[in-house]
């Protein structure tokens, strides 16, 4: 079974020439390759070859109680790992019939729009060094890590997260998180306004990037496109708007729509996303202050973990404790499709259950896969460089595209 | 929620194709319906082009795997009408050994490779793909790993007794 993308150029008067761009490409930052029939500069056609690091989640998820999933979610979009959590949270708690209190619903907002956040700094700094501006990227990085400092004071991890639990979070935010959460959300914009700065109106990014993988909202579509790239075409479909989850119809906020899906008007898009997020990050701050400050879970014993003292002391609690370690809960046989507003788009989680200790079959709907396949046709006629630059706006997160 | 309900759907459903969609349920919510595949893409097509209804997002395509049932392979449609803010499941159950469908992609480009990930992982042949290799395993793969009877571990392995475990 050969079947490996080669484009055959016997023909000695042929002038194409062939160019294995990746897998191991400083340019595509992350395991990607295409293999591109050139001509001269111009792409003439490629094909990409994806699954370098597929690491079979989906088989692996089939033997492994609920709880044990989650770190592999982290693993999916490992630049916004929190929101992969969360999703994959309120994937089980709506399969088990479990409501949240407002108070967990309103620090889950704030971990996931500081994951948006994280995520878009990421796409855009990473846009501006492949455009040649390497500043933007070491200006904004910096509050990646303040926002990597915020999970470590709430989880213990900064990349690979496993934030939060079944029913809730495995301990209340402490005064530290807070103050930091606060800080950032003041200090952060100016700098993405002075960030802004250095892009909206650069000539030289601007000559870069108008223009360039213009996408119609018809193709974005018929492509399954979703996120910023769909928005960046035009289309105003968010999840959060549509179908909003973990209490995200109490806020405030825009959906910023592009105009023709160019590389340009996915960075306005994601640049204003930001801001957007920052808004909703503030607003949650102030609800939850009229929250029970001592409320971070749910009370569902058969799904939340009992305080350790308790398991020592109490009968019930090592029941509880025993059971859900073991995976021996009773989950209602039923399918579940939950998605979430992934940093790239819709993020799915499909959950079909049998009532045994694991999911009978989970599939993960996930953005960059589904976003990545336009890539080779629509580089075909364009230039290698802005064939690069697309695909750094697309913002493939190798992890997420092979699962 | 959605502009039109589950209901409405279904009625529409219901006119066209009659007796050749079946209701599985509405699951949280979501309505499932079952067809056979001789109609799948009409089914899917008439959902993406009705004025009203408007399933134009292809959400996903994927499959499952009943070995003791007797039509074991399912493959399962997600659709979103953007417009009107419903989604709909639609299932598709064939025989083992005879794991063919039409493919989706004459309705929708994204589909190309939601199949070629189908077919990698579960064996479906989708008909007339313009392109259905596997996609995230390695090209000489034989099995198609989703699918039940493959084990999660080599089974030729020594040191993963179960055992060595107190299993």
């Amino acid at each position: 079974m050969q079947n490996h993308p080669v484009f055959f150029d016997n023909d000695p008067q042929s002038e194409l020439s062939t160019l294995n761009l990746g897998p191991t490409h400083p340019a595509t930052h992350g395991v990607f390759q295409n293999v591109l029939q050139m001509d001269g500069e111009r792409i003439v056609s490629g094909v990409s070859t994806i699954g370098y690091i597929h690491r079979a989640f989906e088989k692996i998820a089939e033997h492994r109680p609920f709880y044990q999933i989650t770190p592999l979610t982290d693993r999916l979009n490992y630049c916004s790992s929190p929101i992969n959590n969360m999703g994959w949270h309120m994937t089980v708690e709506k399969l088990a019939g479990i409501t949240m209190p407002k108070r967990v619903d309103y620090m889950r907002v704030i971990i996931m729009e500081l994951a948006r956040i994280a995520d878009h700094i990421i796409c855009n700094g990473v846009l501006g060094v492949d455009t040649g501006a390497f500043t933007g990227f070491l200006y904004m990085m910096e509050y990646r890590e303040e926002i990597y400092e915020i999970y470590e004071e709430i989880c213990g991890s900064r990349l690979t997260t496993n934030i939060g639990r079944i029913g809730g979070f495995e301990r209340n935010f402490n005064t530290i998180a807070f103050n930091k959460i606060r800080k950032f959300i003041k200090e952060f914009p100016p700098v993405l306004k002075e960030f802004e700065k250095l892009f909206n109106r650069n000539r030289i990014f601007i000559d870069r990037t108008k223009g360039v993988a213009p996408v119609t909202a018809e193709t974005a579509l018929s492509y399954s496109w979703s996120g910023p790239l769909l928005r960046a075409a035009g289309i105003d479909y968010d999840v959060r708007a549509m179908e909003p989850y973990s209490s995200y119809e109490d806020f405030d906020f825009e959906i910023p729509v592009g105009e023709n899906g160019d590389v340009y008007s996915r960075f306005l898009v994601r640049n204003e996303e930001m801001k957007q997020s920052l808004r909703i990050i503030e607003q949650a701050l102030n609800k939850i202050e009229k929250e029970p400050a001592d409320i971070f879970h749910a009370d569902v014993p058969e799904f939340y973990l009992p305080p350790k003292e308790e398991v020592y002391n109490n009968m019930e609690a090592l029941i509880y404790h025993f059971k859900i370690v073991m995976g021996e809960v009773e989950t209602p046989v039923t399918e579940v499709y939950h998605a979430v507003e992934g940093a790239n788009g819709e993020l799915g989680f499909y959950l079909v259950n049998d009532g045994g200790r694991s999911p009978y079959r989970l599939h993960f709907r996930r953005p960059s896969f589904i976003n990545y396949q336009m890539y080779a046709p629509m580089s075909q006629g364009m230039l290698l460089s802005d064939a690069i630059i697309n695909m750094s706006s697309l913002n493939v997160i190798a992890g997420e595209l092979d699962a | 929620m959605g502009k039109i309900t589950n209901q409405e759907v279904l009625d529409k459903i219901a006119a066209k194709f009659g007796e050749q969609v079946t209701v599985i349920g509405e699951p949280h919510s979501l309505l499932t319906v079952e067809t056979g595949r001789e109609q799948i893409i009409d089914l899917l097509g008439f959902l993406k082009n009705d004025a009203t209804l408007q399933f134009i997002f292809l959400t996903d395509i994927t499959a499952i795997h009943y070995p003791e049932q007797e039509k074991p392979i399912g493959i399962i449609y997600h659709l979103h009408s953007l417009v009107n803010n419903v989604r709909i499941r639609v299932k598709v159950f064939v025989a083992d050994g005879d794991v063919h469908v039409p493919t989706a992609t004459v309705l929708w480009n994204g589909a190309n490779w939601m199949e070629r990930e189908t077919y990698d992982f579960f064996g479906v042949v989708f008909d007339g793909h313009p392109d259905l290799r596997r996609i995230l395993n390695v090209d000489d793969m034989t099995a198609f790993p989703m699918r039940k009877e493959f084990p999660l571990e080599d089974p030729n392995r020594v040191d993963k007794k179960d055992y060595f475990f107190g299993r």
